[in-house]
Formats: structure tokens, C-alpha cells, sequence
């Protein structure tokens, strides 16, 4: 009789916590990918935001006057919608920045990936690491009260906003991004390809530049695009160092203004929300993350691309 | 880079021309070398020059009344209370709220998702998400959580907004701890029972801890010296009183010193070098923090 009630209680206590944990799971399952699709409704925010502005804007402003237009005065008494001047000085920054932080970010990337030893690297990298964390303010306050009065020493006629002193700051703070980037496309290249070329003997360099690079070049563009699109994307140092006169121009010793640093000056003003002027920062905002979109998936599918030639 | 020499390509094997003047190749290589690691040495010669100048600049203003005055419109009465006040409070909040949204789904994207579209779509998402620029994630705030949800310029805004903003960098870092965990450690569990989220919860957790803590602090290192998608969503540059709540109108460090770099008097300017060394200082501790963590607590299998 005793063992006939154990035998039943048994499998009924192990169902319930089966059931129970089965529950569990499923529960856990459910808040997960709850959390999970924060993300997705983060994504849909900010096209939905973008384009409820944007909209708003383009019914009053034809595209005409936004893409055909050279002049950008919305916060003046003669509005003029031309997206061009701030697209003029976004590329002007961003390329200068890209002046400094490709060779020098590449050129590291070699030397950590193929020159130095465990040892030197665990002393360089967190410097870079350091570079690469240091808030962006920080490097416009650095660009402003360093960079500039060195530049208009060598170059009496700089403004005292400019955009090359921006761009140099910039450039030094997307090194390191650029740098570790590439460290990891030169690393994916297999060590057989090297010993080969060092077996027909090439010279350290020589595999490196001529085997490595060559096989990492996927790897590479889309660091240096994904790099591209963070300068494009930065603010601060702009904000800062490079000034608040949108205008069509190629001297980087001139002041500009990026579609960043416009987004700022009016979230700064005193521009009353709801006015036609208001909605441009969101028109220029729907832009910029129309353009650095563009980059970033394209770097995602040289990256998905160059994985596949390797694994 | 290449005179005496003809390029070296496995395709074309070596030209007929090739000389092999080896004494001068090398000479090469380890001129390029110098230059390869000129070019690391420059970019920390750029950051030991910035710290040295920041500090020089800043020293005069690094005195008890930066931390207990307001700002002020008087350069020798201004302070920091208040923009420490809501870095504080931001980074805070920020850390419990954006804590099981990013590791939650970093967990179901690296232990849970099946292996379909939605996974896929997710993947892409974070990885787009990002790449989005922070100022961008400041023109959401604004139009979803100050306008939208009638948040106005508060602290819970700049939570909300700042979340966003660190999500997928916290998604990224709990996966590259996750990942670190071996797949022995797993079937072990679930050999033994353990239906997937214990297995989890008991083992895979309790290994990645480390790595997750490490990310987790990097990544609110990130919020605290975020400044545009907080200028973006209206927090203010001058509050002269506490920080009470959620709902009160808030300043951060790095608006602070942005304000005061924009101020055309050279004292302002100091009193932003002071700033940005309590700035640095506070993500140095930080960071020491994640590192020592994860030293402590990280496995090495």
C-alpha cells in the first residue's frame, strides 16, 4: 500500500515541476525577446520621427528649393533651404579627417598586427583604447584652444573657427577606431598565406603590403567607410572647432557648418518648436541618417563578403 | 615603396625582371616599420599632449568651490554642483534600465533565438542601430519622449534617450561574453536536465558575469561623455538648483563644459579644462573599474 502511494505521488510531483519549469522557460523566452525588440521599435522610432518631421517640412518646402538651392538661411528673415552648403561642410570635415585617421590608423594596424611582439602590443593597445574613450568634447575644446592657434600661426589668414582644425582633432579621435578595424581584417588573413610568401622570400614588409593588405582589402574599405560614416556622424568637435557658416567651399581654413553642428545651434536657440524652422533640424537629421546608413550597410556586406572568402 | 622591386603577387609569381636585391628590400622593410610604429606614437603623442594641456589649463579652477558652486556668470563663483548632480543621476538610471534591456536581449540573441528571419532582422538591427549617430538618437528623444510622451526637458528624457543610445553597444559586449563561454559548459547542463534557462541562469551567467560587468561599465563610460543627443532633447546649460527627481530639468558634465568653451572670455575657457579633467577623471576611475573586473572576475578556459 505504501509503496502504491509513492509510486503515484512521485510522477504527479515530478509533472507539476515539469510543467512548472516548462512554464518558466517559455516565460523567459517571452520577456527576452520582448527586450529583443526594443530594438527593432528603436529602429521604427527613429524613421517614424524623421519622417513625420520631414514630411511636415516638405509641405513646405519643395524639394526643389532643398536639393537645387546653394544657400541654407532658415533661422534668417530670407529663408533659403539649400541643403548643400551643410552638406559641403560635413564632406570637408569628414575627408580631412580621413587625411589623417586612414594612413596613420592603416599603418598601425600593420605594425600591431604583423611587426610587434605580445608584449608591445599590450602596451600600445591601451593607449589607443584611451584615444579612441576620451568624449568628443574633450577634443573640441582641444581643436579650439591648441590646434587652431597652431594653425593660424602657420596660416595667418584661418579663421578662428575652421574647418581644419576640426578635421585633424576628428581624424586622431577616429584613429584608433580605424586601426583596430583593420587589425581585425589583417588577422583573419591565414597564417599559411604569409608563411608562403615568407618561403618565397619576401621580405617582413613586403607580406605585409604586398600579401596581407591585398587580402584583407575587403576588411579594410569597410573599415575605412564605417570610419567615414562616424565623422559624418560627429558632432561635438564641430559643434566646437569648425563654426556656424554653412557655405559652398573647399578652403578647410575657412569656417563652416556640418549638418551636425546645425542641428545643435538650433537645439540650442531659442526657436520656437512647431515653426518651419524647427523642422529643418529634423529634414538634416533624416539626411545624415539617410547617408551614414548607407555606409554602414555597405560596410556590413563587404564584411559578410570578405568573411566568406576565408571560412 | 616599391623602386628596384617588382611587386611580389602569388598570381603572377616572380617577374623576370625581378632583382633580388635583398640588403636593399630589407632596408626597406624596416624603414616602413619605423614609419608603422611612428604612426601609433604620433597618435599617443596627440593624446599625452591633449591630457598636458587640458591639465595646465585646468589646475588654476580645480578648487573645492567647482564642486558645491552652480555655474555661475562669474567665472570665480562658477561650478559644477549641478552637472554633477545629473551626470550622476543620469548614469545611474541609465544602468538600471538599459541592464536587462541589453542583456536580456543579448541573451536571446546569443542562448535563445532560433535560427530564422526575425533572428536575422534582429541581428542586422543592432548592428545598424549601432552605426546610427548619437545626435540622432537626441532628434528620437525629442520628438518620442520630450513631445510625444510630454516628458518635456526632463532627467527620465535624457534616461530614456541615453538607453537607446548605449543598447547596442551593452547587446555586443554581452555577446562577446557569452560566446566566451564554451559549449562544453552548456551540453554539460543540459545533459545533466537543465532545461535551456537554467542552464543559463546557473552556468553560463555565472562564468560570463565578469565580461558582462566589464561591458556594461564601458558602455555607461560612453553615456557620461555624451553630450549631442542630450543637447538635442533641450537639457539645459545653467541650473542653479538640486536635482530632485526624475521629472526636474537637468544638466550634465560634458553640456557644462561645452557651454563654457563656447564662452568668449579666456577664464570660461579655464574653468572648461577644469571641467574636463573631472570629466576624464570620473571615466579613468571608471574604466580602471572594468578593468580590474575584468581581472577578477573573467574565466580563461
Amino acid at each position: 500500500m505504501a509503496t502504491d502511494r509513492y509510486a503515484l505521488e512521485v510522477p504527479l510531483r515530478l509533472q507539476s515541476r515539469a510543467q512548472r519549469r516548462r512554464w518558466e522557460e517559455r516565460a523567459v523566452r517571452g520577456i527576452l525577446l520582448f527586450f529583443a525588440l526594443v530594438s527593432i521599435l528603436t529602429t521604427l522610432g527613429i524613421i517614424y520621427v524623421l519622417l513625420q518631421e520631414t514630411v511636415l517640412f516638405f509641405r513646405q518646402v519643395s524639394f526643389a528649393q532643398f536639393f537645387l538651392d546653394t544657400r541654407w538661411t532658415p533661422l534668417f528673415l530670407s529663408q533659403r533651404f539649400g541643403i548643400w552648403p551643410l552638406v559641403n561642410g560635413t564632406v570637408l570635415v569628414a575627408a580631412g579627417a580621413m587625411l589623417v585617421a586612414l594612413p596613420l590608423g592603416l599603418l598601425a594596424a600593420i605594425y600591431m598586427s604583423e611587426y610587434a611582439g605580445e608584449r608591445v602590443r599590450q602596451i600600445l593597445k591601451p593607449f589607443l583604447e584611451i584615444l579612441a574613450g576620451v568624449p568628443t568634447v574633450v577634443y573640441g575644446y582641444f581643436a579650439l584652444t591648441f590646434i587652431t592657434p597652431i594653425l593660424r600661426s602657420v596660416f595667418p589668414q584661418t579663421q578662428v573657427f575652421n574647418a581644419a582644425s576640426a578635421a585633424i582633432a576628428m581624424g586622431f579621435m577616429i584613429l584608433p577606431m580605424v586601426a583596430s578595424l583593420s587589425e581585425d581584417a589583417l588577422y583573419a588573413v591565414p597564417y599559411s598565406v604569409r608563411e608562403a610568401a615568407y618561403a618565397l622570400g619576401a621580405t617582413r614588409w613586403e607580406v605585409a603590403t604586398q600579401v596581407v593588405v591585398p587580402g584583407a582589402l575587403s576588411g579594410i574599405v569597410a573599415a575605412f567607410i564605417l570610419a567615414v560614416s562616424r565623422a559624418v556622424g560627429e558632432t561635438m568637435i564641430v559643434a566646437i572647432a569648425a563654426g556656424q557658416q554653412p557655405k559652398l567651399t573647399l578652403n578647410p581654413l575657412e569656417s563652416i557648418e556640418t549638418m551636425t553642428a546645425y542641428i545643435v545651434q538650433v537645439s540650442l536657440g531659442d526657436t520656437p518648436q512647431q515653426s518651419l524652422a524647427y523642422r529643418t533640424i529634423f529634414a538634416v537629421g533624416m539626411m545624415l541618417f539617410a547617408m551614414t546608413l548607407g555606409m554602414n550597410v555597405t560596410s556590413h556586406l563587404l564584411i559578410r563578403r570578405f568573411r566568406e572568402v576565408y571560412e | 615603396m616599391r623602386q628596384g622591386t617588382q611587386p611580389i603577387r602569388a598570381d603572377q609569381g616572380f617577374a623576370p625582371t625581378f632583382k633580388p636585391n635583398l640588403p636593399y628590400r630589407k632596408a626597406m622593410g624596416v624603414a616602413w616599420e619605423a614609419v608603422a610604429l611612428l604612426a601609433i606614437l604620433l597618435g599617443i603623442a596627440m593624446l599625452l599632449t591633449l591630457l598636458v594641456k587640458v591639465f595646465l589649463d585646468g589646475l588654476p579652477y580645480l578648487r573645492p568651490q567647482l564642486f558645491t558652486e552652480f555655474p555661475s556668470r562669474f567665472p570665480d563663483q562658477a561650478g559644477l554642483r549641478s552637472a554633477l548632480q545629473g551626470s550622476i543621476w543620469l548614469m545611474v538610471l541609465t544602468a538600471l534600465l538599459s541592464f536587462p534591456l541589453g542583456v536580456g536581449t543579448g541573451i536571446y540573441l546569443e542562448e535563445f533565438a532560433p535560427k530564422n528571419v526575425l533572428t536575422r532582422f534582429l541581428e542586422i538591427n543592432v548592428a545598424n542601430l549601432a552605426g546610427v549617430p548619437s545626435i540622432i538618437y537626441g532628434l528620437l528623444g525629442l520628438g518620442l519622449f520630450v513631445r510625444g510622451l510630454g516628458l518635456g526637458r526632463s532627467l527620465l528624457a535624457g534616461v530614456l534617450t541615453m538607453t537607446l543610445v548605449i543598447l547596442p553597444v551593452i547587446i555586443v559586449s554581452t555577446r562577446e561574453a557569452l560566446r566566451a563561454v564554451p559549449a562544453s559548459i552548456r551540453e554539460a547542463a543540459l545533459a545533466l536536465g537543465a532545461s535551456r534557462w537554467e542552464m543559463v541562469r546557473d552556468h553560463v551567467l555565472a562564468y560570463s558575469m565578469g565580461g558582462i560587468f566589464t561591458g556594461m561599465i564601458l558602455a555607461l563610460s560612453r553615456a557620461i561623455g555624451e553630450t549631442a543627443p542630450l543637447i538635442t532633447i533641450g537639457a539645459l546649460t545653467y541650473i542653479a538648483f538640486d536635482l530632485h527627481g526624475p521629472l526636474d530639468i537637468f544638466t550634465v558634465l560634458p553640456i557644462q563644459i561645452f557651454n563654457w568653451v563656447s564662452m568668449p572670455q579666456q577664464a570660461f575657457q579655464r574653468l572648461a579644462a577644469a571641467g574636463i579633467i573631472v570629466l576624464l577623471a570620473l571615466l579613468l576611475s571608471m574604466n580602471s573599474l572594468a578593468i580590474w573586473l575584468r581581472n577578477r572576475l573573467q574565466k580563461r578556459w
